[in-house]
């Protein structure tokens, strides 16, 4: 709570440093404020930005590096025997000392070495704490004071907040491609981590994914094979299974919308079919689980088939249903998009309405209805939740709709949630599957878009 | 049909086509009818999907929102529940609750005597039941020494069998009542003893083992702070990348650049976006795991593209003229953005956050990877604190055995699209409200 103190107090300076700013400047003119270049708010906004601006980049490199910082200093401290262990029972420790800081731990129970290093450890963040106050406030009084000496009548206060606010713009708009750095180097250093361990072969084209990996050298079952095949082809069969229900279900009902429908059935059928882009992916989960899945199951037992209850048929079915609108509203615009000449002349001719459609208009918007395609089914492949709530966990390298595959979100998942060391392959495994989903979900998006903005462009 | 005109100077011919085109009409409009067929059913199949999904949410959770309770005469024994015999709340708060359920329990059914006849009936009754008493007779110490009749929460295995989801048909082994434990119940409901009320736990506890002791305000509170963090950050981040976008940027590849990565992020699975969480903001930056701060950092990463393409479509729509009456009276470019053209583009960029708010609010995929599944039992009161989201607590309790979080997960469903509708309702209206056409 006290950074938040600290936050406050900070804010609070700014503005006492907003009304010194504009004060000082009126004084400066003796309250003629044309004489002044800019508006005397631009002052005051000059001085507290110089306040505030300073102070807060400091406290927020401070707290990036603090945490990490005292650990190495309290680990440099600890005797030479625990030092040398390694990396993941110093982590232990590390968790140890911290628990014994936030009072989670049994003081009475642990090692007295654990408890001087905490007491370490709270100590060093005390100080921490008050140096970080100290000098924080220290920089802020110090750039309000330089800021408000610096006023005179001629300055060009106005052009100096602009430029500020135009970098502030600039690395706002930026910020999108440091996330999308950010996610490709963290995927990627993890995956070649994963990849020194496992090469990249075996990853690829390996049949047999079982990513338990033995505790002790003799136990049974627990191999560590990292062919990543098996997740491939179930990501890919329940995707096609979602594809074969959205897309004939979507475009036809675009069509219908865009081509058939009175303008007061599409004002009420459009945004009730957008409803299902709305509904979280974890109510289709459970749906799946709870109604479709046990459906499809009896189903297949009346007939005289065996139907697992994780079967890819019901994840994809209700898949299917959630990317419905992806496709619709897509294909639906770009539907519209084509002329009313194109349409005009078909009927010149003679065709009926649907064959318009089918011999001229569906042509004419094919690369949009193939992009429109294409981003619902990277939609698809990224799709988590239903997977998990819905689809199995065992690596089956099948083609049967009606068996229990795994997809690589499920994975994803399954070898990141619970405890985890940070350097077992296992984990590391998790980010090469999320390299993989990144850069096929990356490509399958830049040609969509590529293809949709081609396509607008053709007729504007 | 009548006889075709006679056309140019081959009327052979078009006699022949007309016969053709004529022979082929029945066939043609049939296809019309029924490619017009398809494409209405498509919606209507479409739309059932929604209703069905609806449908069986709304009639799996609605049970959750009553709860059974069991009305016993318990009698506030000072021996029992005041050790110390001085009436405080530290004496009062070491008392044995449980054993005033027990004594009353045994006080209806007399009969009961063996050790596992006991045990099974002593099950009928909520552990919080002891809990509640406790806080009752700390608030009203006048109570001790007197027998009042009090409503307790029953197990979930009652509440399931008084609400229906367990039948008497099934073989003894096939339920988790016994026909002893089902006799009981019968006669407590005989005597009017067993009433279903509304159901206060669901929406003031926190998350629990037990079915009856599970609620849904610990999700709620973990996902307030959760979207008051993605707010505070993508709001302004988005607005101001969107003015730069729109009002600033010069046409180059740098810009071009980060347009492309902005249409890119839309479109990335959300579940990068937890790796990206997890690789940073944890395992880099050491923040805490299952913290609401950490939450609300991927979700803006996520929600972030979706704010800045709504608000540079306001930004847009703005007229020029605008700009230009702005520029001409003396203003600067970036008094004419902040004074004149924001104030116009609010409603428009309020619209796309409360959107991109729906969506992160839904989320849940990428929170998984950042530890947000812990089981919590507390509320958490900050952002620091360790928490779960509404979408993860119905993910948590889908894979919950018990029959009773079933109803509880539904439930909890229909809370978040109550929630989700408002919202969306809520960009509607000032949609609807404030859009000005130009």
């Amino acid at each position: 709570m006290q950074r938040t103190t600290l936050l406050l107090t900070l804010f609070l300076m700014a503005a006492a440093a907003f009304y010194a700013g504009s004060r000082r400047s009126l004084d400066i003119v003796r309250g003629h404020t044309r004489e002044l270049h800019s508006l005397p708010s631009y002052y005051g906004y000059f001085t507290a930005l110089w306040c505030g601006l300073p102070a807060l980049l400091i406290m927020g490199l401070w707290l990036a590096f603090e945490t990490s910082i005292i650990t190495h200093l309290v680990i440099a401290e600890l005797p030479p025997a625990m030092q040398s262990l390694p990396d993941e029972r110093i982590n232990l420790i590390v968790n140890d000392i911290r628990n014994q800081v936030g009072g989670s731990a049994f003081a009475g129970e642990s090692d007295p070495l654990i408890q001087a290093a905490a007491a370490r450890y709270q100590r060093l963040k005390d100080i921490s704490a008050k140096a970080l106050t100290v000098v924080v406030l220290a920089v802020a009084i110090a750039g309000a004071t330089f800021a408000r000496q610096r006023i005179r009548k001629e300055q060009r206060a106005r052009n100096m907040v602009e430029s500020a606010t135009v970098v502030f713009l600039i690395v706002c708009s930026t910020i999108a491609i440091f996330t999308t750095i950010g996610i490709v180097l963290s995927v990627l250093f993890e995956s070649i981590q994963f990849f020194e361990r496992v090469p990249v072969t075996d990853f690829l084209f390996g049949l047999h994914w079982s990513p338990q990996m033995a505790i002790r050298a003799d136990q049974v079952g627990s191999s560590g094979a990292f062919g990543a095949v098996p997740l491939f082809t179930g990501t890919l069969l329940i995707s096609a299974i979602a594809m074969l229900v959205a897309v004939p279900i979507g475009l036809m009902a675009a069509i219908y919308l865009s081509e058939y429908a009175a303008p007061k059935f599409r004002a009420t059928a459009k945004p009730a079919l957008e409803i299902l882009a709305g509904i979280p992916t974890v109510v289709y989960g459970f749906f799946a689980a709870l109604v479709v899945a046990p459906f499809i199951r009896d189903l297949g037992m009346q007939v005289g088939l065996s139907v697992s209850s994780e079967s890819a048929l019901a994840a994809g079915l209700v898949m299917g249903i959630m990317i419905i609108p992806f496709v619709s509203s897509l294909s639906d615009d770009v539907i519209n998009a084509v002329p009313q000449a194109l349409r005009d002349g078909a009927y010149a001719l003679g065709a009926t309405q649907s064959e318009a459609v089918r011999h001229v208009i569906i042509p004419a918007a094919l690369p949009g209805i193939v992009g429109a395609i294409l981003l619902a089914a990277s939609r698809a492949i990224g799709e988590t939740m239903i997977v998990v709530m819905a689809a199995g966990l065992s690596a089956n390298l099948t083609a049967n709709p009606l068996e229990a595959v795994t997809t690589v979100t499920v994975q994803i998942v399954t070898l990141l949630v619970g405890d985890q060391e940070f350097d077992s392959p296992k984990t590391l495994a998790a980010f090469a599957l999320g390299l993989v989903l990144f850069v096929a979900t990356l490509i399958l998006n830049v040609i969509a878009l590529y293809i949709v903005r081609r396509y607008r462009e053709q007729y504007e | 049909m009548n006889d075709p005109p006679p056309i140019g100077g081959a009327p052979e011919m078009s006699r022949k086509s007309y016969e053709t085109v004529r022979r082929g009409l029945a066939k043609r409009r049939a296809a019309e009818r029924r490619f017009r067929c398809y494409g209405l059913s498509a919606i209507l199949l479409g739309l059932t999907s929604l209703a069905l999904l609806f449908a069986s949410i709304v009639s799996n959770g609605y049970t959750a929102f009553r709860q059974t309770f069991v009305g016993l005469d318990i009698y506030f024994d000072a021996e029992l529940i005041d050790p110390q015999g001085n009436r405080s709340p530290e004496s009062l708060a070491t008392g044995d609750y449980g054993g005033l359920v027990k004594r009353a329990l045994s006080k209806v059914f007399p009969a009961v005597s063996s050790r596992s006849e006991k045990r099974a009936l002593y099950s009928l009754v909520s552990t919080a039941a002891a809990i509640e008493l406790q806080r009752r007779a700390v608030r009203e110490p006048s109570l001790i020494g007197k027998t009042v009749k009090v409503w307790l929460p029953a197990d979930d295995d009652v509440d399931m069998y008084v609400k229906g989801h367990i039948r008497r048909g099934a073989g003894e082994s096939a339920r988790r009542l016994n026909d002893r434990q089902l006799a009981w119940i019968d006669e407590l409901i005989e005597q009017g003893n067993i009433e279903q009320r509304f159901n206060k736990t669901f929406f003031t506890a926190g998350d629990s083992r037990e079915p009856e002791q599970a609620g849904i305000w610990g999700a709620a509170a973990g996902s307030f702070f959760t979207l008051v963090v993605t707010l505070a950050l993508s709001f302004p981040i988005g607005i101001a990348a969107a003015i730069y976008l729109e009002e600033f940027a010069p046409k180059n590849r740098w810009t071009d650049l980060i347009e492309v990565n902005i249409n890119n992020l839309a479109a990335v699975p959300s579940i990068v976006f937890g790796l990206l969480g997890l690789a940073v903001f944890i395992n880099f930056f050491d923040l805490p795991r299952s913290s609401p701060l950490v939450g609300g950092l991927v979700l803006t990463f996520m929600t972030l593209p979706t704010i800045i393409i709504a608000a540079r479509a306001a930004i847009k729509s703005v007229p020029p003229s605008i700009r230009e009456a702005a520029l001409g009276i003396g203003a600067s470019s970036m008094q004419t953005v902040f004074h004149h053209v924001l104030p116009l583009a609010m409603p428009g960029m309020l619209t796309g956050a409360i959107i991109g708010m729906a969506r992160a609010l839904g989320e849940s995929a990428p929170l998984l990877m950042i530890g947000m599944v812990a089981f919590i039992v507390d509320i958490p009161h900050s952002v620091m604190d360790p928490a779960t989201v509404l979408p993860v607590q119905v993910y948590l309790w889908a894979d919950s055995p018990e029959r009773g979080f079933v109803e509880r997960t539904s439930a909890a469903i229909i809370v978040l699209l109550a929630f989700l509708i408002t919202m969306n309702a809520l960009a509607v209206y000032l949609r609807s409200r404030f859009e000005r056409r130009w």
